[in-house]
């Protein structure tokens, strides 16, 4: 199936990722070649097949809820970009 | 001292021929003097190293070591690192400093290992060549105008040009067993929840594994001894106890049933490399096993099941990068939408971009059903084949890669011709198997991957399949040539 440069302006948006026209008609080019690729499976008949998530079909392993893990704000806010009073900073949201 | 395996440092560490702080010092000069030309490493730990080293001596000396002090390797930089940078090659993590040991790496510092460094790799493991790091590309020691591979290019090159007698490597379509047969190497790829992913930067979880790079099947035995463990902290790691992987390495191998797919030899293999999978067969059979031809019918569906499922699940897990708890943050936001879009898109490469596009338009309403679901409906009947296969063989044999290295840039402008690059090990990874690339000689001077595909915790037969081949072949001495 063909992608337009719009439908990868679109798509660009919900990923949170900027792309100028020129890009997006490269990618728009690029993508198309992928799901040329990935069209071939509509040519499969896969009625009655359950879809496949997890190699070993296992589920979800509960523990009970207990606290294990400390707190380790300091450590990891040490890493972040800008934090002020032990909260991350962000831009401005609320006008 | 670096032409020695992992198996001869662990004696003469233990014999006192050399120290830990030697064997890690020759590493850290070699390369700092060689790396320049194969950039095979983002960080160099000299200090941790050499630290971990004095620690393991004194270990050492003290007596009832574990078996692996001593024993300097690299980490391929997926791999998070305490306190040392993890980047998973994108400008997205250049300054993330880890505040914590993956798993893997934790497991490997109890048993003594020295880490060298951190490895190269393609862009969050998204690459066949190593051609998308932020760091430039790896060249391969075999031919430095070619590729090697990816995405474990760095680690594959570092042990390829002995800046490392072993790499840790992850695998989530070939990405090991891939530069393993492109730099003439032992790759192994375990079953999907033998080695824990906790502590490895995701990208498609449902099919990531860690693994390792070595030069010989012993090697990789030894170190899958302390890598797999099971572990809590990853809920799809499987509570299975972790055998002695050396233990069977020396089984003979008389009326092992061997299963060569037909669907691994059609168009697209160079029909040298095919040659080399045939002579390797005839070295099986003089080894006692027998060679059944099998069916898998649906590999021709792998790579467009994997290119829905793999790209959908990086979506998702590369949503967690915002520019706001960790990671690169664009200058200036002038609000938040703003410093989402902007931090995102400065912080990841062209790859990563068409790959987060891709599964989200696979995921996307109204192609759900069309496109990520029946991709893994799909992934189902792959992984019934393998199933339907083990049937009537013990093991499966093929190419590892349909053709020896590339050069630089063939391949960079059509993403297609990149993914099929990994029509044979991709596979694998749906149907969540373990699966191992050895060396088997050489096409134009460059090496050639035979590829063992085993059962579902079969690791221990696939490196006994693997070291009997050693054992009677050298193609895995053979070395780069213009290797210092």
């Amino acid at each position: 199936m063909a992608i337009e440069s719009s439908d990868i302006a679109k798509l660009a948006k919900l990923a949170r990722i900027e792309i100028n026209d020129t890009a997006a008609q490269e990618a728009a080019k690029s993508i198309s070649d992928v799901l040329a690729l990935v069209d071939q499976l509509q040519a499969i008949n896969t009625d009655g097949v359950l879809p496949m998530a997890h190699p070993l079909d296992a589920v979800q392993k509960l523990r009970p809820d207990m606290i294990s893990e400390t707190n380790q704000r300091e450590a990891f806010q040490s890493i972040a970009p800008a934090t002020q009073d032990g909260l991350y900073l962000v831009p401005k949201v609320i006008e | 001292m670096h032409q020695f395996t992992i198996a001869e440092l662990i004696k003469g560490l233990g014999n006192k021929d050399f120290s830990s702080v030697e064997v890690t010092q020759h590493y850290l000069d070699r390369i700092a003097r060689l790396d320049k030309t194969y950039n095979s490493y983002i960080t160099v730990t000299n200090d941790i190293a050499l630290q971990q080293a004095a620690a393991a001596d004194k270990r050492l000396a003290a007596g009832n070591a574990p078996a692996l002090c001593g024993v300097p390797i690299a980490h391929k930089d997926i791999f998070c690192t305490t306190g040392v940078r993890t980047s998973c090659a994108s400008k997205m993590l250049d300054k993330f400093i880890a505040p914590y040991n993956a798993t893997i790496v934790e497991n490997y510092l109890n048993s003594g290992v020295v880490m060298l460094g951190k490895t190269n790799m393609d862009e969050f493991a998204m690459g066949s060549s190593n051609e998308t790091s932020w760091y430039g590309p790896v060249k391969n020691p075999w031919a430095t105008d070619c590729v090697p591979g990816g995405s474990s290019g760095g680690s594959a090159a570092a042990v390829a040009a002995h800046l490392a007698p072993a790499a840790t490597a992850s695998d989530t379509g070939g990405s090991i067993r891939q530069p393993a047969a492109l730099c003439g190497l032992t790759g192994i790829k375990p079953t999907y929840g033998r080695v824990s992913r906790w502590g490895m930067i995701a990208f498609a979880s449902s099919l990531d594994q860690a693994g390792i790079l070595s030069r010989t099947a012993e090697d990789a035995a030894i170190l899958l001894n302390d890598m797999a463990s099971y572990d809590a902290k990853d809920s799809t790691c499987v509570e299975r106890d972790v055998p002695d992987y050396t233990a069977d390495l020396n089984k003979p191998l008389n009326g092992l049933r061997i299963g060569v797919p037909k669907e691994y030899f059609g168009e697209g293999l160079n029909p040298k490399t095919a040659a080399l999978i045939e002579a390797a067969i005839k070295v099986y059979e003089s080894l006692g096993a027998t060679i059944h031809s099998v069916s898998l019918p649906h590999t021709h569906l792998s790579v467009p099941a994997y290119y829905v499922i793999a790209p959908a699940e990086c979506s998702a897990n590369l949503s967690r990068f915002d520019g706001v708890r960790y990671g690169h943050r664009c200058d200036n936001p002038k609000d938040l939408n703003d410093l989402y879009m902007r931090s995102r898109s400065e912080g990841f490469g062209d790859e990563v971009k068409r790959r987060i596009l891709v599964g989200a338009y696979a995921l996307s309403a109204g192609y759900y059903d069309a496109y990520y679901s029946k991709a893994q409906k799909v992934r189902r009947l792959i992984k019934q084949d393998f199933v339907d296969a083990f049937q009537t063989v013990d093991v499966i044999l093929g190419p590892t890669s349909p053709s020896p290295a590339f050069q630089f840039g063939s391949k960079t402008k059509d993403p297609v011709a990149m993914y099929l690059e990994d029509i044979y090990t991709i596979a694998t990874n749906l149907a969540g198997l373990p699966g191992l690339s050895i060396p088997c000689g050489l096409v134009d001077n460059k090496p050639v991957g035979l590829q063992l595909i085993g059962n579902f915790f079969a690791e221990s037969q696939l490196l006994n399949l693997a070291h009997q081949f050693q054992q009677a072949t050298d193609f895995h001495k053979q070395t780069a040539p213009n290797i210092e």
